[in-house]
């Protein structure tokens, strides 16, 4: 069975993030033979020596003249048994909300730290990002080994560095891995160059990471999306009663016969039915899309929520968020925004803002405003509830967008942390963001 | 108990069912794009499974350049009929015909797509627009997004998008301006067609070897027919052929190809060394950033 992995590459400027793409694309066979000789072409012309795999992934034009990548492009490969969607985040300092973007689907991150600069700045940003957006696997690409002559010593102190950084973050797993992306070393395959190193290659890695499972483990939740009810059709006459609530689940698993409650009404009843247009199931899990039809007609419409009765959301008007600005118009406390939480969009202002993150200092600071690339805490009211879950249990459930409401611009990216009907039970890893008071 | 996994496909056709739902609750008036083309035919297929035992609830458009294949013409009515769809048909013959659009020295149309469907989009006030535009397709298309604004002119601006995180999509558009949904974004041409062997999903014949009289040009093969013919020292052959994109009859080249079956093609596309544009598109290849300009004016 082939399974899908979402990633993303970030990395500071230089060290090597595109060629490290195009050499995993490049090395996965991944290009053609067409889009090869355009590369070798241009290469050429800007008369370099080698190909220059970092051209494969730059697209649009004025990235082309400026040669840096600025916004997230989206990549495919595939190995034998897994295919990989790579969102790949540019790297400067001011394209945080590219590095957010990407992470926010992300399975894995892999982030690029030159070799001989080891730990910058930029990378423990990107590592802050990772954890607050938990992304559950991050791999270290420690690159240009050979401008060190695949030194071991150089290698360890680096890993060292970031292993140290990542537990500071409450990053449980950051592995680091030496290559070299120009030559190809550890990329795809193994290099004899570091004989000293025994792990997998890059590639290897990712293909062996489980996928993840956490939304199909927790709480069984559907938002949803509409109501499928074909009363009027005279096509069949089987489906004139249907009326069936039409979803992605987002998290958990849900069986026919089985007690939910619809929410916010708060009313229980029992699924009678799990289709999709190729036949009924007995059972489905995230993140499969489905149409439920339960026991009782209650009035259900787009933005309600089907959960299992135990550990069912409290519905809230009220949530206490971290949120990455993404605008470059700042927020202030009595903003009046959109909140965008599953397939339920309410009005809400921004009642506090209770100070934001230094991602160079690694600690909260007292603020009035939140600018762009900057992440902070804020506290919103809502003009009608919401079913949130805490986003360090469930991503899907957790995530929030803040919208303009008048030029409909996205304005900042939200992970629930709390609210009062959920105050001390999620353990919060010490060091870890989410327990930061500010 | 531990819960399952979906394999590949399940999770690209179950995202994929996600976004056209999404889409088709948040706006006022979906429209879909369909040419008989296989990723409109698999866009078209997950959009009918979304909204079962319920009809689509949009109808469905074609920008007809007046060069198609009648093939393909005929599978699309067929489609059409079978599933009771409402299709309206954007026509570049019309405009040529009473002088809104004149034709181009090179004789290719699709460039004069983008006014048609522009028109068709503001006269139906359709605020959402259903493309089968996949990301790894070309360049420009990597950094497009599941739902993509368009202005009041149908431009997209590259440089401007709202960044799109998690599975939440932010459709809101002021008057005028549009919405772009590419609920294929994630998939490959390989995707594709292991999904069209999984679902069983027909196609036009095009796709499939058989026997054309062609013609070779700019290292293309064209099919003789009234909208292209050879040229000067061209010469005309009969060569078994198949199409991996269907378009415009005189710029969509045809590859050689034995591949008679849905599986003939799988193992071809899973070793063919040139890309899909690449081999088939000739307007595509006019210059290296031809697809980003297109796409800025409003093109699909
Ligand atoms: N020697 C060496 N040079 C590398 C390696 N990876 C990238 N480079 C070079 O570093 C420069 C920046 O690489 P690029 O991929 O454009 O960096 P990006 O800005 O992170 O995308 C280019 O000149 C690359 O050829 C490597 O592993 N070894």
């Amino acid at each position: 069975m082939s399974t899908l992995l979402r990633m993303a590459t970030a990395g500071s400027v230089d060290d090597g993030k595109s060629t490290l793409v195009g050499r995993l694309l490049h090395d996965t066979k991944s290009v053609l033979a067409d889009q090869m000789q355009a590369v070798e072409r241009v290469s050429k012309e800007k008369g370099l020596g080698v190909v220059d795999l970092a051209l494969l992934t730059d697209g649009l034009r004025a990235e082309r003249e400026q040669g840096i990548t600025i916004d997230v492009a989206y990549r495919y490969f595939a190995s034998a048994n897994r295919t990989f969607i790579l969102a790949d985040c540019p790297g400067h300092v001011q394209y945080t909300r590219n590095t957010v973007t990407g992470a926010s689907t992300a399975d894995a991150l892999v982030l690029l730290v030159d070799a001989r600069k080891g730990v910058l700045e930029q990378t423990r940003r990107h590592l802050a990002v990772a954890a607050l957006l938990r992304v559950p696997h991050v791999i270290v690409a420690v690159n240009k080994m050979d401008l060190v002559g695949y030194d071991a010593d150089i290698f360890a102190r680096v890993a060292q560095a970031v292993t140290a950084v990542a537990s500071e973050l409450g990053l449980g797993h950051a592995v680091a891995i030496p290559v070299s992306a120009l030559e190809g070393d550890n990329v795809v395959t193994r290099t004899s160059r570091a004989p000293w190193y025994d792990g997998p290659s890059l590639l290897e890695l990712l293909e062996g990471l489980p996928a993840a499972q956490d939304a199909a483990a927790y709480a069984f939740r559907l938002p949803v999306q509409l109501t499928i009810r074909p009363q009027d059709a005279s096509r069949d006459p089987a489906f004139r009663d249907y009326r069936g609530y039409a979803g992605q689940i987002a998290s958990g698993v849900v069986r026919r016969g089985e007690q939910v409650v619809v929410l916010p009404l708060g009313l229980a009843t029992t699924v009678v039915g799990i289709d999709t247009a190729d036949g009924e199931l007995d059972e489905a899990f995230a993140p499969m899309s489905v149409t439920l039809r339960l026991a009782d007609e209650f009035d259900i419409a787009r933005g309600d929520m089907i959960a299992a009765v135990e550990s069912a959301p409290v519905p809230t008007q009220d949530l206490d968020g971290m949120v990455a600005w993404l605008h470059e118009r700042p927020a202030r406390v009595g903003q009046r925004v959109l909140v965008k939480h599953t397939t339920r969009s309410v009005p809400a202002t921004i009642r506090d803002i209770a100070g934001r993150l230094d991602l160079d200092k690694m600690a909260p600071q007292a603020t009035e405003t939140l600018a762009l690339n900057d992440i902070g805490r804020v506290s919103l009211r809502l003009a009608s509830p919401v079913m949130a879950d805490n986003y360090l249990a469930s991503r899907r459930t957790g995530s929030f967008l803040l919208i303009d409401p008048q030029s409909g611009a996205t304005l900042a990216a939200g992970m629930v942390r709390g609210h009062q009907a959920f105050s001390d039970e999620m353990t919060i890893i010490p060091g870890q963001f989410w327990a930061w008071e500010i | 108990m531990s819960p399952g996994q979906l394999d590949l496909l399940g999770e690209l056709e179950s995202e994929a069912i996600h976004i056209i739902r999404e889409a088709s609750a948040e706006l006022e008036r979906p429209v879909l794009l369909f040419s008989g083309g296989k990723d409109s035919v698999v866009m078209l297929h997950l959009a009918l499974k979304a909204f079962w035992p319920g009809p689509l609830p949009f109808p469905v458009m074609h920008v007809d350049t007046g060069h198609n294949f009648p093939e393909v013409l005929a599978y699309r009515d067929e489609v059409v009929a079978r599933h009771r769809l409402r299709l309206l048909v954007a026509s570049v013959q019309d405009y040529l015909d009473d002088g809104r659009l004149v034709e181009r020295s090179d004789g290719t149309r699709n460039p004069l797509q983008t006014q048609p469907l522009l028109d068709a989009l503001a006269e139906h006030r359709f605020d959402a627009v259903f493309g089968g535009g996949r990301r790894d397709e070309e360049k420009a298309r990597a950094k497009e997004r599941v739902v993509s604004l368009r202005d009041e002119f149908g431009q997209w601006d590259p440089r401007n998008q709202r960044p799109e995180l998690w599975n939440l999509y932010n459709a809101r558009h002021r008057p005028g301006e549009h919405v772009r949904v590419f609920p294929l974004s994630n998939w490959t041409e390989l995707d594709v067609w292991r999904y069209v062997d999984r679902e069983g999903i027909d196609l036009p014949g095009l796709y499939f070897a058989h026997t054309r009289e062609v013609f070779e040009r700019d290292g293309m093969w064209l099919a003789v027919g009234p909208y292209s013919a050879p040229r000067g020292a061209e010469a005309a052959e009969t060569l078994t052929v198949r199409y991996r994109t269907v378009g415009d009859m005189s710029c969509t080249g045809a590859v050689q190809s034995e591949a008679a079956t849905v599986a003939d093609i799988l193992i071809e596309v899973a070793t063919t060394r040139i890309s899909e544009r690449g081999a088939t598109r000739a307007d595509d290849r006019l210059t290296e950033a031809a697809m980003e300009d297109r796409k800025k004016e409003g093109y699909f």
